[in-house]
This record gives C-alpha cells, sequence and structure tokens, in this order.
C-alpha cells in the first residue's frame, strides 16, 4: 500500500498539522519509503495468533471511589498559553 | 588525589560515606566539568543551585547516617522526565517554557535516596531518533572522536546515539556521573555502546512510567546510564518501584541488584541467537561478538546455539506500534493547556499552525505514519498485523528462554557515524536499532556494556538480554562480561578550552 | 401492529435507535482521583490526569466498573468478563487528552431486551445492543467572550455509561417510553441519578424513515438531546423533514445534527464527508479489563427489586390494576411509600390487603400525588407520612367518615400535617351530616393557616 498527495493532505489534517502545498510530495516519497520497508510483514503468517495486549501478564489494578486529587486550579493553568478568569480558552468556536 | 569525576558511582559513594569529601566538594567539581563541555551540547539546562541545594541535604543525609546508595551522587535527568519546576520539554518545541507542577516517580525515587540533580540533558525529539540529531536544541556531540589512519584523532564530529544522547555524552564527558535514559526500541543501549558506558533498560512495568513524557507506551522505559554494571545495578535499585498512578507497573519487590553482582556465571546458560548475524553487518562487530561469546565460555558459562526466527520483522513492527502510540499520545499538544500556541483563524487553525511550528520534521513524520496505520481500512493491514508479529517475537523469546538464562548479541550494527552522516535517511538510522528493538518490544530486560574498539578507535558494546523480571542474571552476567573485557579506555578531551 | 405515517406519495415507517449518555453515580472520576461534583467553579475538580499533563497516567476506578455491571443486570444485559479500553482519537477543545478512553470492540456489557408499556396498555420489547464505559468531556463555552472559547475541564474524564439500543422504535412514543423506562432502571440500580436538567441523562437520537417493510433508509443523527419531550420533538421534526425530502425527490443525508429547543427543529452539525476518522486502538496505559462471574454474582444480589418484577408482584399479589402498578413503579420511591401505606393499612384494619389494595393504590395515585404535584413536592418530603395516610383510609373502611369527609381531612392534613384521628377528633368530623357546617370549619382551618400555605 502507498499514499499520494490527496491521502498525505488528509492524514495531515487528522493529526492537526498544517502543512504546506510544497511539502507534500517530498512527504508522499518519505512516507511511501517507510511504508514500503514495512510491507516485507505481509510475508508473516499470522493466522490465529493474537494481538499483543501487554507485554507483562499483570492483573489491571482498580482504584477506590475516593477524591483524592484536584482543587489546584492556579497549578493546572500555571503553563496555559492563554487562561481567563480561571478557564482555559481557545479561539471562538462557532456552533 | 585523583579527581573526584573520575571515580566511579559505587566509589563516590564509598568515599563520600568514609568522609573522604562531601557531595557539595563532587557537586561543585562536575558544574565545573559541565561548564568546560558545554560545546558537547549534552544539557539543554544546567539546574546549578538546585543542585548544590540537593547536596547540602545530601551531606547531612550522610552526616546523619541515612545515606543510601545514590545519596550525594551527583547525575544528569534526561529532559523527557517530569521534575517540578524545572524546564521539562522533551527536547521539544511545542513543550516551550515547560515547568510542570509535578514530579515524575522516577525522579522523585532518586531525590527520595539523596541523589542531586546537575540539570536536564539533550535528547532526539519526544526520544524519537538513534542519533540526538532532532532536538530542538541541536545535536549533542558524542566526547569521543575517531582515530584518523595515521592514529591523530579525527576533527570532526560524531553522534552519541539516542534517543538518550544528552545523558551518554555527559556521563562519557565526565559532565556526571550517572545520568537517566528512557529506552523505547534501544535509546539508553545503543548510545551507551556509541559512548563506551553501561546502559541498562529494565523489564517493562519495573520503572514508573508516570511523569515520563510519552513517545509509546507499550514501550517506555526507564533506566539509568553508568560508567560500571555496579553503578548501573545501584542506581537501578533506586529508580525502580511499584506506582499505584502507572496501571502497568507491576507489584514486586525490588531486589539489592548489587548482591547479584557475584562475578560467578559458571553454568550459566547463554544463548546465541544465528538471526543477529545480519549480512552487510561491520566485520569488526562480528569480532567482538565471538570475542564476547569467547570470554562468558572462559568464565565458565555455557554457550548455547539458539534461533530467534521473527528477528528481522522486529523493527518493522516497531516502526508500526510506535508511531500509532505516538500519534495518539501527541494529541494532547494542541497550544490549549501548555506549551507553544501559535494563533490560527480558527480553533482548528491554531491547532494546526501550533502543531506545525512546535514538531520537528522526523517527529512529524511519524504521527503521520502513526495516524495513517490507525486510519480507517488500514487498522488491521498495519497495527493489528503488527501487534500479531509482536506476539510472534515474543514467543521467540519465551521458547529461548526455556533453553537459556540470558542471550548475548551485539549492541549496535555499528560503532557511532559523523553528524549529518544519516540524517537524511530514515530508514538507514532506523536500522540502529535492530539489535535493541526485539527485546523492547517483549518488554525484556537489557543491557548494553562496553566491550571493545572499533578499528578507528571508537566504542563498541555488547548487549545481553533476560527473562522478564530477571535483571540480577542479566546484572550479572553483565558484570563477568565487563569484567572480562576490562574496557578502560577513556575519550581523548578536545572540548572546552585545550 | 406498526404505525405507519401518512405521506403524499404513501406510508412511511419511522426508524429510530438511541444511544443514551447516563452520568455514573460515583464519588470520584472514572481514570482520576477528582471530584464528579456538579456545580462547582471552573476547573477546580481537575488533577494533572484529567487536564491531560504530559506523563499522566489513567488508573480506573472500580466503583464505575461496579455501576456499569448493576446497569447491564438491571436491563437484564450479557456481563463480559472481558473487555476492553480503547482511545478515540480527535480534535477538540474540551477533550484535553487529543482521545476519549472509550470501549469499542469489546464493551463491559452485551445485549439484552427492554420491555416498555405504551399508552394504550399494549407492550413492546426494545433491543439493547451493549452498554460501555467512556470518560465525558469538559465543557466549552462560546457565549462569555467575544472571540474566546472558555474551557472548563470539571466534567472531563466524568464516567459515563453510553447505552445503545437497537434500531427498534416504531414512533416517538415508543422512544418515549424506552427512555423512561432505562432512566427507571438506572435509578432503582442506583448508578445514575437520571437529572435531565443537570445532563445527567442525555440522548443522541438515530431517525430514518422506509416504505413498510422495505430496507433500512438513511438516517440522521440529533446530538445530546437533554430531555423527553425535545427528543420526541426530534424525532417528529425528523420524520417529517426526510419524508417531505424524500417526497420531493432528494434524499437523506448521514449526517450529525444538533436541536434547537426554540425553534423545535434541528439543523446539520457536520455531514458524512467531514466525518470523522476516530482510529480507534487499544489503549496502551491500560490493560484489558477482567473480573470473575463471582464478582457479577454478588453485585446481583446487591440489586434491590427491579421495576418488572415489582409490578407483577403488585398485581398478583394485591390485586392493584396494570396501570396502577405501572405508574407506582415508575419511581422506586412512589412503590416504597405505597406498600408501606398498605401494610399499616391491614394492621389498622385488620383486613386483607388484596380488599384495600385498590383503594390505597387510587389514593396514592389521585389524592396524594395530586396534591403533591400542586405543591410541588416529592414523595420523599411528603407533608403526609404513610401512617397518617393509612390512618386516613382506615377511619373511610371502618365507617368513622365518608369519602368526601376525607377529602376535607386530607386537606387539613396537607396543610397541618396533624394525624387525621386528631383532626376529626377536635372538628368532631364523625357522622356529621351538615355539610355547610363543616364548610365553614374548614375555611376557618385555612384561614388560620395562611402562613403555611
Ligand atoms: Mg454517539
Ligand atoms: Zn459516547
Amino acid at each position: 500500500m502507498s499514499v499520494d498527495k490527496k491521502t498525505v493532505a488528509k492524514i495531515a489534517d487528522l493529526a492537526r498539522i498544517a502543512v504546506g502545498e510544497d511539502e507534500l510530495e517530498p512527504l508522499v516519497g518519505e512516507l511511501n519509503n517507510i511504508l514500503d520497508w514495512i510491507e516485507q510483514l505481509s510475508e508473516v503468517n499470522t493466522d490465529g495468533v493474537a494481538p499483543m495486549t501487554s507485554v507483562v501478564a499483570v492483573d489491571l489494578p482498580w482504584r477506590t471511589d475516593k477524591v483524592t486529587d484536584g482543587g489546584y486550579r492556579d497549578e493546572l493553568l500555571a503553563n496555559a498559553p492563554n487562561s481567563e478568569h480561571g478557564f482555559f480558552t481557545v479561539p471562538k468556536v462557532i456552533e | 588525589m585523583t579527581k573526584l569525576t573520575e571515580l566511579t558511582l559505587a566509589e563516590a559513594r564509598d568515599g563520600l560515606v568514609k568522609g573522604d569529601f562531601t557531595s557539595r566538594e563532587l557537586t561543585e567539581q562536575y558544574l565545573a566539568n559541565m561548564e568546560q563541555g558545554r560545546e558537547l551540547n549534552s544539557y539543554i539546562v544546567e539546574t546549578a543551585d538546585i543542585a548544590l541545594d540537593m547536596a547540602d541535604k545530601a551531606d547531612g543525609m550522610i552526616r546523619g547516617g541515612n545515606a543510601t546508595g545514590m545519596t550525594g551522587i551527583p547525575i544528569a535527568v534526561k529532559d523527557l522526565y517530569c521534575t517540578k519546576d524545572v524546564h521539562s520539554c522533551s527536547a521539544s518545541h511545542i513543550l516551550n517554557g515547560f515547568k510542570p507542577k509535578y514530579e515524575s516517580t522516577v525522579t522523585a525515587n532518586l531525590w527520595q535516596d539523596g541523589a542531586v540533580m546537575l540539570g536536564k540533558t539533550n535528547m532526539d525529539e519526544f526520544a524519537m531518533g538513534s542519533s540526538n540529531e532532532t532536538s530542538y536544541y541541536g545535536p549533542t556531540l558524542n566526547p569521543w572522536r575517531a582515530a584518523k589512519e595515521n592514529g591523530e584523532q579525527e576533527t570532526k564530529n560524531y553522534v552519541p546515539g539516542g534517543s538518550s544522547g544528552g545523558s551518554v555524552a555527559a556521563v562519557a564527558g565526565g559532565l556526571a556521573i550517572a545520568a537517566t535514559g528512557t529506552d523505547t526500541g534501544g535509546s539508553i543501549r545503543q548510545p551507551a555502546a556509541f559512548t563506551g558506558l553501561v546502559g541498562f533498560k529494565p523489564t517493562y512495568g519495573r520503572c514508573s512510567r508516570w511523569g515520563m513524557i510519552a513517545f509509546a507506551s507499550s514501550l517506555d522505559q526507564a533506566g539509568p546510564i553508568t560508567k560500571t554494571v555496579r553503578d548501573a545495578a545501584i542506581m537501578m535499585e533506586s529508580m525502580a518501584s511499584y506506582d499505584v498512578k502507572d496501571s502497568t507497573s507491576v507489584e514486586r519487590t525490588v531486589p539489592n541488584y548489587e548482591h547479584a553482582l557475584t562475578g560467578d556465571v559458571r553454568g550459566l546458560k547463554i544463548g546465541i541467537p544465528k538471526e543477529y548475524r545480519m549480512d552487510g553487518m561491520p566485520e569488526e562487530i562480528e569480532t567482538l561478538w565471538q570475542q564476547g561469546i569467547a570470554w562468558m565460555k572462559a568464565a565458565g558459562a555455557e554457550i548455547i546455539d539458539i534461533s530467534l526466527p521473527h528477528t528481522k520483522y522486529a523493527l518493522p513492527t516497531y516502526y508500526i506500534v510506535a508511531p500509532a502510540e505516538a500519534s495518539s499520545n501527541l494529541a494532547r499538544y494542541d497550544g490549549v493547556k501548555y506549551g507553544l500556541r501559535v494563533e490560527g483563524d480558527s480553533l482548528d487553525g491554531m491547532y494546526k499552525n501550533t502543531r506545525a511550528e512546535g514538531f520537528g520534521h522526523e517527529v512529524k513524520r511519524r504521527i503521520l505514519i502513526g495516524t495513517y496505520v490507525l486510519s480507517a481500512g488500514y487498522y488491521d493491514a498495519y497495527y493489528l498485523k503488527a501487534q500479531k508479529i509482536r506476539t510472534l517475537i515474543a514467543q521467540d523469546f519465551a521458547k529461548a528462554y526455556e533453553k537459556v538464562d540470558v542471550i548475548l548479541t551485539p549492541t549496535a550494527p555499528s560503532a557511532a557515524f559523523a553528524l549529518g552522516e544519516k540524517s537524511d535517511d530514515p530508514i538507514a538510522m532506523y536500522l540502529n536499532d535492530i539489535f535493541t528493538v526485539p527485546a523492547s518490544l517483549s518488554g525484556l530486560p537489557a543491557i548494553s556494556v562496553p566491550a571493545g574498539l572499533s578499528k578507528d578507535a571508537m566504542p563498541l558494546g555488547l548487549q545481553i538480554i533476560g527473562r522478564a523480571f530477571d535483571e540480577e542474571t542479566v546484572l550479572r552476567a553483565a558484570h563477568a562480561l565487563e569484567h572480562a573485557a576490562s574496557f578502560t579506555t577513556k575519550p581523548k578531551v578536545w572540548w572546552g578550552e585545550k | 401492529m406498526a404505525k405507519y405515517i401518512q405521506g403524499a406519495t404513501g406510508e412511511w415507517e419511522v426508524v429510530i435507535g438511541l444511544e443514551i449518555h447516563a452520568q455514573v453515580t460515583s464519588e470520584a472520576k472514572l481514570f482520576s482521583g477528582s471530584s464528579t461534583k456538579f456545580g462547582s467553579e471552573p476547573n477546580t475538580q481537575v488533577s494533572f490526569v484529567c487536564s491531560a499533563m504530559p506523563g499522566m497516567l489513567p488508573v480506573i476506578n472500580e466503583e464505575c466498573i461496579r455501576q456499569a455491571v448493576r446497569t447491564g443486570l438491571a436491563m437484564g444485559c450479557k456481563i463480559n468478563l472481558r473487555s476492553v479500553f480503547d482511545r478515540k482519537n480527535y480534535f477538540y477543545a474540551d477533550l484535553p487528552q487529543g482521545y476519549q478512553i472509550s470501549q469499542f470492540k469489546d464493551p463491559i456489557v452485551g445485549e439484552g431486551v427492554i420491555e416498555v408499556t405504551l399508552e394504550d396498555g399494549s407492550t413492546k420489547v426494545i433491543g439493547v445492543e451493549r452498554l460501555h464505559l467512556e470518560q465525558d468531556a469538559g465543557k466549552s463555552m462560546h457565549d462569555q467572550h467575544p472571540n474566546q472559547t472558555y474551557v472548563d475541564l470539571n466534567r472531563s474524564g466524568v464516567a459515563l455509561m453510553e447505552i445503545v439500543s437497537m434500531p427498534d422504535m416504531r414512533s416517538a412514543e415508543e422512544a418515549g417510553a424506552y427512555f423512561r423506562k432505562i432512566r427507571t432502571l438506572v435509578r432503582y440500580a442506583g448508578t445514575c441519578d437520571g437529572n435531565m436538567d443537570q445532563g445527567s441523562m442525555r440522548a443522541d437520537v438515530n431517525v430514518s424513515v422506509r416504505r413498510p417493510g422495505a430496507e433500512l433508509g438513511i438516517r440522521s443523527e440529533t446530538k445530546n438531546v437533554n430531555s423527553i419531550r425535545f427528543m420526541m420533538q426530534v424525532i417528529e421534526f425528523e420524520t417529517r423533514r426526510q419524508i417531505d425530502l424524500l417526497e420531493d425527490g432528494g434524499e437523506v443525508l448521514q449526517e450529525t445534527r444538533q436541536f434547537d429547543p426554540a425553534s423545535g427543529t434541528t439543523s446539520s452539525l457536520r455531514s458524512k464527508e467531514e466525518a470523522h476518522d476516530y482510529r480507534y486502538f487499544p489503549d496502551p496505559d491500560l490493560l484489558p479489563l477482567e473480573f470473575t462471574q463471582e464478582f457479577v454474582d454478588e453485585l446481583a444480589k446487591s440489586l434491590p427489586e427491579l421495576p418488572d418484577v415489582k409490578k407483577d408482584r403488585l398485581i398478583t399479589d394485591f390485586g392493584v390494576t396494570e396501570y396502577n402498578a405501572g405508574v407506582l413503579v415508575a419511581e422506586k420511591d412512589n412503590a416504597d411509600y405505597f406498600e408501606e401505606l398498605l401494610q399499616d393499612l391491614a394492621q389498622k384494619t385488620g383486613k386483607d390487603k388484596v380488599k384495600l389494595a385498590t383503594q390505597a393504590a387510587n389514593w396514592v395515585i389521585v389524592d396524594l400525588f395530586g396534591a403533591l404535584k400542586k405543591a410541588g413536592k416529592s414523595i420523599t418530603d411528603s407533608p403526609v407520612s404513610t401512617a397518617h395516610g393509612a390512618e386516613l383510609l382506615a377511619l373511610q373502611v371502618d365507617g368513622t367518615i365518608s369519602g368526601r369527609i376525607a377529602k376535607d381531612v386530607f386537606e387539613i392534613m396537607l396543610e397541618t400535617g396533624n394525624n387525621p384521628e386528631q383532626i376529626v377528633e377536635e372538628k368532631g368530623m364523625k357522622q356529621v351530616s351538615d355539610t355547610g357546617a363543616i364548610e365553614a370549619m374548614i375555611d376557618e382551618i385555612l384561614a388560620d393557616n395562611q402562613d403555611k400555605v
């Protein structure tokens, strides 16, 4: 499988990365090189093989239902590029 | 008296407890070396004030008789670890100015034991790279330089390996006694091999990932980069812990790893996987490997040929799984909560501008690959297929460990290469991890030990891979290998004022 | 029998499926230790985990697991002993991680069926496809600033149960009955407060139309409808819109729409072309969720008697009418009030419950509920206790007072909270025949208690 300019533009949009028209062509080449190289995996027979879920055999730990965290808004907002009245802010979303 | 910065971690520990010198004295010498060695670009930020403050506290602990193995030991911390109120950006512009309000579990463990933070080290952006050339803060230089035909030292620069390039350069250059690294596909072991150091990746789940800036969650693991195997054992014991804040951390008591260094490997079964003999692999790597086998045999170990049939598929499998996880892990960098924000005409415009400017080229490339392999219609062919092959790779190891206790391989397919030599050929760069990735995909503990020099006098390493949570046997074998190799060469200082 | 809608070109059938999001009742969030309390100051119930700070990791809240299983059991669904958390990847201002942790391929609860009773007394079985656990998002406020949207993450990470129905509903009435039934069940199980004005329950409404017996039509999905009335409006509007569209030779687009309560209409939010590609994959920060059948059985034991069982019991044991039984069990507190009162009444009168049930049910449903509705009170803060209610009915049963007088006594009880015997005693209401005198007396009492009115 290989990608074209249209696909790369679509992926970049899904990933929310601005990609200029001039950058598309080189990216197509780079990604296809990697995809061609990855292609060799298709020769491996994986019939009836279970996909890896976790490399170590452990059970999912469960937390008790207690309020143990939160209540430090200033520390949350300390690194925010922009915040007002205790809110994070983003460019207005028109709905 | 020898320069304090020439001591190993174990020697420094003993000297501190004996009272031969204080942590402040030791720390001050390292701070001086750091100033001398800025040319190496191994640190992104130096934290001298914090260091001296921690050193004084450590000296107090020692006087009070509360010293641990790490008390008063000045170490460097990879920028990928969140350290409270200190620059923690995974060497990415997108985390521009980020100073977390929390401390990663691994560094908290080290500070708890009295370790001293010298600064945050350079790395490949988000740990995506094998040469430290993808850092937003510029490449780190390898303290080692090759020897020309005439024996003179090269004047060009070499990469320290990656992604923990700043950490290894700091230790190899005498700018830290040891350093924390992180290993996703070889990011501790390969750079350690490139700089004549010991790099240890424990079993996945041994160290908490809480507070480590995620690259690929199912692979990321913390580990020490040190001068010796003993140093690695001491530091590993401090870093490892079960953490209720990390659902993938494993509840097991952490043994005294130093006790495992008995020097006795008689009867130890060491597997030699034939699939690690790659065509096109430099002669000197094969030779070193054979030498390693001979050393272990001489030490009384039993050498057994084994097969890990899916080895050649490990790297492409890794380059599906890791980018897929990364594409999702890095979605949180959107210009809203922290780091860089580049305004745009809309919310999506802001996202796209921020991420276009904030991520470097290699990171973008991996996010795009990861997004593609997870996208509708491709998931089964790529991601699901890769996770199935990952199962097969893990099964190869499981079968092998029915016959052997550890596996011995080269760490990397070559010695450190010149700066820029591979930076425009991604796949050539990816191949650096060909021997380290299989253990990562299987979550197994693995260590790189300096074992010799290339024909042009650059360090080379051998890797020992063990059973899950059997770090002790890995360390015991590594200790014996280190003893046999007795690698003592140090880089000839070319940096700072000559 | 199916109800068809008469269009200009013939009959149409509407097909409805619901995705109900119900907020899990728990102290802390699904994967972090911050509080779920409603209506706190912005971003005060947010941890480093629910604000997606670098290096933060999820750890699951065991109570949320129990609540999901209890709900599954209450709905009579299959419980999956192994389920998997996946990441649903998309970017939005109130989604700090850039993905929502949800369950895609392997939900914690599988298929089941819900039986609902319709106005005409007929019943209908509606399939439940699945219930899965997922994180709620934060809240975006678009009207606080001219060119900024404000983001509050207090809700971010709160546990939700998404209950997905089969496309089995054929009218707004059926959808309303199904939603009400789900609400009754989660309230019985104590897994969701069902509080719709606080957004504890909201529905994504999938509507399509087709010619009777034809293939399923293209559906529209109207998101986040937060009241049953609105949901029924959405269905009516979408049915009409789609039929008109098709009859004018147009076609229905598969799209996401939003409801405007002011106009009672829906409008397009996102078309299929711009549809998301969520790139689901198992969350590598979490292992599969596994538990034993014993764990499930324990939870089953802890559940109260469920409405369907309770209803049958009221009918078969006490001879309560089908309709009355349905009304009484809709809210557990109502059913409990009724049974307590019936118990008292049987004791006081020494008569068999079967002989008293109908009178008691009628009084509770007609007199008491009517009075409570007028006073805007709920059964739990009723001014008339079950004991007093039983006393009042007992006075009628033993002929001390007539039904006519009982109504007057009840009014006084509502005013004063006094017990009926005392009232009847003081006011000498026994065998009083001169109704005029009584009327006067009541007016006087009401006057005395103006302040309480
Ligand atoms: Mg939905
Ligand atoms: Zn949902």
